[in-house]
């Protein structure tokens, strides 16, 4: 693996029958980035994201995870990536420590390392006298915040986060992105999907996927040069609808 | 068309609704606006008669939702937040299902419900579960609006849904709306707010405010400001260590901030420019609704 390299993809397709869900993507993703995964509904981005996750095999194209091959070392991956989706986050009927202890556990930490690691990082968020509080009453907001602390609780090269932010508010939807950005200046990599453009802006560099396929890469000033647009939210409608006016 | 008095309501000691009053006029696109757990889904189940407010009431033109909930069932449309139409059937079998529920046909309403369902027609055979996103939205549409109502309740219509095909909802709903049709609406995306004709700003269980969106933006009183620069996060929190600005926080390409005095706006311009962090954009801004939102988050309630 190239040292800063973090993930690494070329041509990398999924074929389901006749249909290409994606369609022979290539990119890299450096360490400690922050990489905006962008595309409209259906253009192939969870597909490709269960992919580098090693959750589901290609049908031809090559590519690294945390310097693991996703053919051959997907185990590997599993355990060097951490991953938080809005749809699932943690259980509700456990504590906010039992969560901890249930899914540190699974990637092996001991006990009494969780623990040490839950209270600090809880600590910083302000939220540390909430360890034995059931999951269930906190608002939305809270859980989200935890789950990113979960998702990393194992010190992972990578996390993935799909839609972190979905119907937050939008004060919390800051706080998520200050600690997002606090996990990559530590040198974690971050791979994010959101619908939220103006989130796209909070990113080094992104990527556009349109029917399988990238067709915009950069930083968020790149594509707004590139697509002549004056905001990421009129780069996407050119790049998702290239044949409707803005 | 919509006229609610006093509503409240609790989940055990969760109190998803707290007093709530409000109308919408007749032709109205009325933005129920907040994040998830603010309350806008239970409002929508008692409007539309699926649950019973603990105090308080409504009246859906002019019919009280306890006593005469039959008559507003076959009067409203109705589309919830989760995709509930039957998967296994197709788009034209959901259609006629519903339109036979409430006693039409497909061919009697197609009027109304063409601009929209033409869009998907073409694949009118296709099972509803193996439709995309947006396709999913459209069906959704037109099942809610096949019995010609005359006020209909979307919850959260476009969550999830990526920023092109929202928009093209929108513009549905515009059509709807010129058709002389009361439109509640609800959505956690706050650029959403600018295609209603007024919204509420909801948040746990309360209003923040009610009223136009040009008129609740009218109202923000701090003094907003953006500055930019290549690395926003630093900036951020030099804005913040400055000691100057009452809130900062990071907006899209910008840094936003607010100041109650305009003095402090050349404090925190020296400030910054002792950190050595290049200032590539540094002016007063109107607020868009969502600096609304979160200045009235941060504002005791009266």
């Amino acid at each position: 693996m190239k040292e800063n390299i973090s993930i690494e993809v070329s041509n990398l397709s999924k074929h389901y029958g006749k249909f290409k869900a994606v369609d022979e993507i290539t990119f890299d993703v450096k360490k400690g980035e922050i990489f905006g995964f962008l595309g409209a509904n259906g253009a192939g981005k969870s597909t490709a994201m269960k992919m580098l996750c090693g959750l589901l095999g290609p049908t031809s194209g090559e590519g690294t995870v945390a310097g693991f091959d996703i053919y051959k070392q997907s185990e590997q991956i599993k355990k060097n990536i951490g991953y938080m989706s809005q749809k699932f986050s943690l259980y509700n009927d456990l504590t906010v420590l039992e969560n901890m202890i249930f899914y540190g556990g699974i990637y092996g930490l001991s006990r009494k390392y969780i623990k040490e690691k839950t209270t600090t990082l809880l600590k910083e968020l302000g939220f540390d006298d909430k360890l034995g509080t059931m999951v269930s009453s906190l608002p939305l907001g809270w859980k989200q915040k935890i789950s990113f602390t979960l998702a990393h609780i194992h010190n992972p090269a990578i996390v993935f986060l799909d839609e972190p932010t979905g119907g937050v508010d939008p004060v919390t939807r800051r706080d998520f992105w200050e600690m997002i950005y606090k996990a990559a200046e530590g040198g974690t990599t971050v791979f994010v999907t959101t619908h939220y453009m103006d989130e796209a802006e909070y990113c080094d560099r992104i990527s556009m996927m349109v029917d399988g396929q990238i067709h915009g890469l950069g930083s968020p000033a790149e594509l707004k040069k590139q697509f002549e647009s004056t905001n990421m939210d009129e780069v996407f409608i050119k790049l998702a609808r290239p044949n409707e006016k803005v | 068309m919509i006229r609610v008095e006093n509503i409240s309501h609790s989940y055990g000691e969760v109190q998803a609704l707290r007093d709530i009053s409000f109308e919408v006029k007749k032709g109205q696109i009325f933005g129920l606006i907040g994040p998830d757990g603010a309350g806008k889904t239970t409002l929508i189940r008692i409007l539309t008669t699926l649950i019973l407010a603990d105090q308080g009431t409504a009246f859906i033109d002019g019919m009280e939702v306890q006593k005469e909930y039959k008559k507003i069932r076959s009067q409203i449309g109705y589309m919830p937040g989760r995709f509930s139409l039957y998967e296994d059937l197709s788009i034209l079998e959901n259609l006629n299902l519903f339109a036979a529920i409430f006693g039409t046909t497909l061919d009697e309403n197609y009027h109304l419900i063409e601009d929209i369902y033409k869009q998907i027609e073409p694949f009118k055979h296709r099972r509803a579960g193996q439709l995309s996103g947006g396709m999913k939205q459209k069906l959704a549409l037109s099942c809610a609006m096949i019995h010609a109502p005359n006020v209909i309740f979307l919850d959260e219509p476009t969550t999830g849904v990526d920023p092109v095909s929202r928009k093209e909802f929108w513009q549905m709903l515009k059509t709807l709306k010129e058709r002389g049709i009361t439109i509640l609406v609800s959505t956690p995306y706050m650029d959403e707010a600018a295609m209603c004709s007024e919204v509420a700003l909801i948040h746990d269980g309360q209003f923040l405010d009610i009223d136009t969106p040009e008129k609740i933006i009218s109202k923000y009183k701090p003094l907003l400001y953006r500055a930019k620069s290549s690395k926003n996060n630093a900036l951020l929190k030099e804005i913040r260590n400055s000691g100057w600005t009452k809130s900062a926080y990071l907006n899209g390409e910008f840094v936003h901030f607010t100041v109650e005095d305009l003095n402090d706006v050349n404090k925190i311009r020296v400030f910054i420019q002792k950190q050595e962090i290049e200032i590539m954009e540094f002016k007063e801004v109107n607020p868009s609704i969502e600096d609304c939102f979160m200045d009235l988050m941060h504002s005791p309630t009266e």
